[in-house]
């Protein structure tokens, strides 16, 4: 569905992502993972053409990305930190966003209730904590039932409960058969999530495995443990 | 686009900058006509606080405004939606608001005490200096990435524009005094929007006489209609190169 070739993208001296190459298929969850920056961010930013790759290109469906933006209606996107008008309420955030999509009819707010974000719809978003944020803009990605969801950390800064339900939420939509891809720290919630895992170190995409060969080729079960392995591996 | 112009300009009428420049431009042109008794020694002064002030408060708002809606920007560049459209109905959103405040504040008043030509014609000056003005802006705030030097950026073109250029230009002329450079003027003061405005409404009000022989041979050139026409037609790229230029930007811009 997604694939990237020999994307390479530089910030000032500092190399981002060097010639990554990767492919995404439908009914994928693909986890990726990397120290802090490695890239991962870039590489996501990348995919939906917030930045603009130096060399290679990503395409969507077959279609390359570049000078197309059609695509990103198939895409729901949770960022890492999001960042919405200060001004504006939780409600009017979420209006402006159908507004912008266009598609109400099957939009799903399974999220927004499951948060209970419909109580607090009139508070403006400065006055928001970070945890609530993250509720909405997960609540966001989810709403427009896209085929491909992209998760850039999205249990950092929830609550137990909350982090369980949107787990539970990921679980559900990979069931329908849409690609899923999350980046995270937290190794251990995303064993049961995952199918496949995706390795970046310093913009270097490492390796592309399915959680069953990494679990072989390093003999532990637990993800945690194996990315442990590899990472104490690629250092000596 | 629309529903985006839509967001953006209810969201800036919301901005108390807004209804103080409005408030500013109404008491100051109420007063202007109020104290004279010649309206068009009013009109007089009223023009030279117009083109001080319009470019002034339309280049740094709208300055802010582009740094402050980041977040705003970046939600909708992850939305399906042309970056292009993003960023011209952010440009449209701005120059109907600040073209809005001062057809509201100061147009009004003009039309009111002063329903002639000269009038129309500084109604018409103040706001394509407005529309021009944030067109310069976006362009200064899309090239620097740091909003302090973005803002300095857009003081410093200002006063490039209202302050700088007219001692580059008299300097010019005290250089060249011995030479016939009156045509030569017509060119270098389509360099700046400022001046062109100006000239546009002193013609108009006929003291043009007061400038001398250049005053005439700018008489011969403006006073025409193809030379009005060919006046708009500059302030008019004034307005589509900066923004024409910003958007390439925009569209190869990393957030």
């Amino acid at each position: 569905m997604i694939i990237a070739s020999n994307v390479t993208k530089q910030f000032g001296k500092l190399k981002a992502l060097d010639n990554v190459s990767i492919t995404c298929e439908k009914e994928q969850c693909i986890a990726l993972i990397g120290p802090n920056g490695s890239g991962k961010t870039t590489l996501i930013k990348c995919i939906l053409s917030m930045v603009v790759p130096d060399s290679g290109f990503i395409t969507f469906n077959g279609k390359n990305i570049l000078h197309n933006w059609e695509y990103r209606s198939n895409i729901g996107y949770m960022p890492q930190i999001g960042r919405y008008p200060d001004n504006m309420t939780i409600g009017q955030v979420l209006d402006m966003m159908k507004d912008i999509r266009g598609n109400t009819q099957q939009l799903d707010n399974d999220l927004i209730e499951a948060f209970e974000l419909g109580a607090i719809l009139h508070k403006r978003m400065r006055t928001l904590s970070g945890g609530t944020r993250q509720k909405v803009s997960a609540s966001l990605a989810f709403l427009f039932n896209a085929d491909v969801l992209i998760l850039d950390e999205p249990t950092a800064g929830l609550d137990p409960m909350a982090s369980e339900i949107l787990k539970e939420k990921i679980v559900l939509e990979k069931k329908k058969g849409k690609l899923v891809i999350i980046t995270s720290h937290i190794m251990s919630e995303l064993d049961d999530l995952i199918t496949q895992v995706v390795y970046m170190q310093d913009g270097v995409l490492r390796f592309h495995k399915s959680l069953q060969d990494l679990q072989e080729d390093t003999g532990e079960i637990k993800l945690a443990k194996a990315i442990a392995q590899v990472m104490t591996k690629s250092k000596t | 686009m629309k529903k985006i112009v839509k967001y953006v300009i209810t969201d800036i009428l919301r901005n108390r900058v807004m209804l103080a420049y409005t408030a500013f431009l109404l008491i100051m042109s109420l007063s202007v006509f109020s104290l004279e008794d010649n309206p068009s020694k009013g009109l007089l002064s009223i023009l030279n606080i117009i083109l001080i002030i319009v470019p002034l408060v339309s280049i740094v708002f709208s300055t802010i405004y582009v740094y402050n809606s980041a977040e705003f920007i970046e939600l909708l560049v992850s939305q399906p939606l042309k970056r292009k459209t993003i960023w011209l109905s952010l440009f449209t959103g701005l120059a109907v608001s600040l073209g809005t405040a001062f057809m509201a504040g100061a147009g009004v008043v003009v039309l009111l005490y002063q329903p002639s030509a000269t009038g129309l014609m500084i109604v018409i000056v103040g706001i394509l200096l407005s529309v021009i003005f944030v067109a310069i802006a976006m362009l200064a705030a899309v090239f620097t990435r740091d909003k302090a030097k973005g803002i300095g950026v857009a003081i410093l073109l200002w006063l490039y524009f209202s302050l700088l250029f007219d001692g580059l230009v008299l300097f010019l002329l005290f250089q060249f005094e011995d030479y016939p450079v009156e045509k030569g003027m017509i060119i270098v003061s389509a360099l700046n929007p400022i001046d062109i405005g100006r000239i546009l409404v002193l013609l108009k009000m006929d003291v043009s006489a007061l400038m001398g022989y250049t005053g005439a041979v700018f008489k011969d050139f403006f006073g025409t209609t193809s030379g009005t026409l060919m006046t708009f037609f500059i302030l008019l790229l004034w307005i589509t190169v900066p923004v024409w230029r910003s958007v390439k930007k925009f569209n190869s811009k990393d957030l």
